[in-house]
């Protein structure tokens, strides 16, 4: 049987990046859990105060670019030695290495497809970002000038957060109802 | 956050907050069109479709309504084919170069850079797909699997290395700008009022929220393509100059065009950037994203290039001297006294002798002096490709083939065609989508906004404050 707990729904609104960073460091040191933070635009050092971790995704673009290069390769060693070795001034294509100066472009840009549009896919789908999907920004003016903390917390902490919120200068605070979550074991 | 030197000029001018920036940015795209804007797209649409017309003449009468012959088999197609690609190299480069070195700005004009490149790279494609002869054919040139046995593409070849460089060049093109338009649809969808629009912008934006964790992701993306594309943008156009340095014909024949080439590609491009943006501040309104000094930026830029040009052209005809071969020497005096010897004069005075104006501050910050000589540049970078391409062809080793080159109607109509649809394009693209980076250009605001840098400045002396409201 999983018990269920109850979470209000906070909108910390702000006018500045500013007051916002301050209100995010004083919530941290409480212990309070900040949900997301939702800005117009990216804000430098905000990830380590509200706990993102460093993203990967520059790894899956060099796995990706590896994977290109190994395709585009495989590729020009079927067409050019294995499968038909091209007779150039009686010089037949015999193996790989005969040729490889002129198989490098074809390599690199191979490389550079790959690791690009597989980065960018992996981004929208990790980020669910794709054609006609609902705005995830919980209020519209988000994405003008004003820069909100979200958070979900019980009774106890929203009380808490309230006043931090109100006290790093926040321009709203707006109760958006509750949230039933699962308890976890 | 860190502040700025005082003596850098700031590159937002007068008294701007982050919602008159959503306002100024976004309001065109809101708004009417006005008469100048429709005027501009009917003769672009006109151009474009006589640019059609050719294009469908062409490919229902066959390739020999076209001036090429059998000497110069080469000839407009291929200019106007690396003019075009050259074009579209700024747009990367202010992108993904200026990303990696922190110009910041790179923001007022990277949006309609891109979309620039974009749109000069599909002129380019046109020719190269035309050129072929049956178009319905250039399938062929991808290595698909096909029923004619073990036919694959030549590898060794560098028509085929183009093949990839440009279709990379492209799509990676295209999905950078995409990337860098999401957060601006979600802006014009969450401003949006008309139930249409609101339906509109919703699919163009993806569903963006700007998260932090969003923005993260979204920051290691532009940083690891921008990365992808400074060499991607450099390759492109060495690997255009090898179709011609692989060959032997005599003045093409050289190891330094690849440098030689993407320097006067980055020339050409940055004084059509800087014809575009000159119109596009001021139909929009844009003067305080879109300054002066940005404009003396991209001038400086335009030096640099422009004087590796003309290094580069000194040094053919040096090395052509110095060398010793005479087919070499031949084809350079050939060049400059030949019967193409205007268009070697144009090349030489557009190229060489114009962007040494912009040593002169009064001329680089001049608005009206920059909009005549960017187009100056962009002429005598045509006649650069014409130089390189038609007098070679027309006297090659055999002396019963000179023949001369003569475009025929179908051969400007296809070029002014291609003008008229990267005009179309553009001005349909600044019509519906936000013509500067505005959520990227907001992290600028405080560190090189007008007023922020006053502020800063007056507050130099006194003691930092120890809590911000």
């Amino acid at each position: 049987m999983a018990a269920t707990i109850s979470k209000q729904i906070i909108h910390g609104i702000y006018d500045d990046e500013v007051p916002l960073l301050e209100a995010c460091k004083k919530l941290k040191s409480a212990g309070i859990k900040i949900k997301d933070v939702f800005t117009p635009f990216p804000i430098h050092g905000i990830d380590p105060i509200i706990g993102v971790p460093r993203t990967r995704l520059a790894i899956c673009a060099f796995i990706y670019g590896l994977t290109g290069l190994g395709l585009a390769t495989l590729m020009m060693w079927y067409m050019m030695v294995s499968d038909w070795p091209t007779d150039v001034g009686g010089k037949p294509n015999w193996a790989y290495y005969f040729n490889i100066p002129a198989f490098i472009p074809i390599s690199f840009e191979s490389t550079v497809f790959c690791a690009g549009h597989g980065m960018a896919l992996t981004y929208l789908l990790r980020c669910m970002l794709v054609p006609g999907a609902r705005a995830k920004n919980p209020d519209p003016r988000t994405t003008n000038d004003k820069f909100m903390i979200y958070l979900e917390l019980n009774d106890e902490q929203a009380h808490k957060a309230e006043a931090l919120l109100r006290e790093a200068g926040a321009s709203e605070i707006n109760h958006k109802g509750t949230i039933t979550e699962k308890l976890a074991y | 956050m860190h502040s700025e030197s005082q003596i850098r000029e700031p590159l937002i001018l007068g008294h701007k907050t982050y919602a008159q920036i959503t306002d100024d940015i976004i309001r065109p795209v809101e708004g009417k069109a006005n008469k100048y804007w429709y005027m501009l797209f009917t003769v672009a649409c006109l151009t474009f479709l006589w640019g059609l017309g050719c294009l469908s003449y062409t490919v229902g009468v066959g390739i020999g309504v076209w001036g090429s012959n059998n000497g110069v088999d080469w000839a407009w197609d291929i200019t106007n084919f690396v003019w075009w690609i050259g074009i579209g190299h700024a747009g990367t480069l202010i992108s993904a170069v200026l990303l990696l070195f922190r110009q910041k700005w790179r923001l007022g004009i990277n949006r309609s850079a891109e979309a620039m490149t974009i749109f000069a790279v599909m002129c380019a494609a046109i020719f190269v797909l035309f050129h072929t002869g049956r178009v319905w054919l250039d399938y062929m040139l991808f290595p698909l699997p096909n029923q004619f046995g073990s036919l694959w593409p030549n590898f060794n070849s560098p028509l085929l290395w183009d093949v990839f460089a440009v279709s990379t060049y492209f799509t990676i093109s295209c999905v950078f700008w995409y990337i860098g338009l999401i957060p601006d649809f979600g802006t014009i969808r969450d401003r949006a009022i008309n139930p249409m629009v609101k339906k509109a912008y919703n699919l163009l934006a993806f569903g963006w929220g700007g998260s932090a964790r969003h923005w993260s992701r979204f920051e290691e993306v532009s940083l690891v393509l921008a990365g992808l594309s400074t060499p991607l943008v450099f390759s492109v156009h060495s690997i255009v100059s090898f179709d011609f340095a692989t060959s032997i014909l005599p003045g093409w024949h050289t190891t330094i065009f690849p440098p030689y080439f993407v320097s006067g590609a980055v020339f050409s491009g940055f004084a059509m950037v800087l014809t575009l943006m000159l119109i596009v501040r001021k139909v929009y309104n844009l003067q305080a994203y879109i300054t002066v000094k940005h404009v003396e930026y991209m001038n400086i830029v335009i030096i640099v290039t422009g004087s590796i040009v003309g290094v580069a052209y000194l040094t053919e005809l040096f090395i052509s001297w110095y060398g010793g071969v005479e087919f070499e020497q031949y084809a350079f005096l050939n060049r400059a006294t030949g019967p193409y010897w205007w268009a070697y004069a144009a090349m030489m005075t557009c190229n060489v002798v114009s962007p040494q104006l912009f040593w002169f501050k009064k001329i680089r910050t001049s608005l009206v002096a920059t909009f005549i000589l960017s187009i100056v540049v962009n002429i005598g970078m045509w006649f650069e490709r014409f130089v390189i391409i038609v007098p070679t062809l027309c006297r090659t080793f055999l002396p019963s083939t000179w023949n001369m080159y003569h475009p025929t109607f179908v051969d400007i109509g296809i070029f002014t065609g291609t003008i008229g649809m990267f005009f179309t394009f553009f001005l349909l693209f600044s019509r519906f989508f936000p013509v500067i980076a505005q959520a990227e250009l907001k992290t600028i605001l405080k560190i090189s906004g007008e007023s922020q840098k006053k502020e800063v400045a007056e507050h130099a002396h006194e003691p930092a404050p120890t809590h911000a409201h």
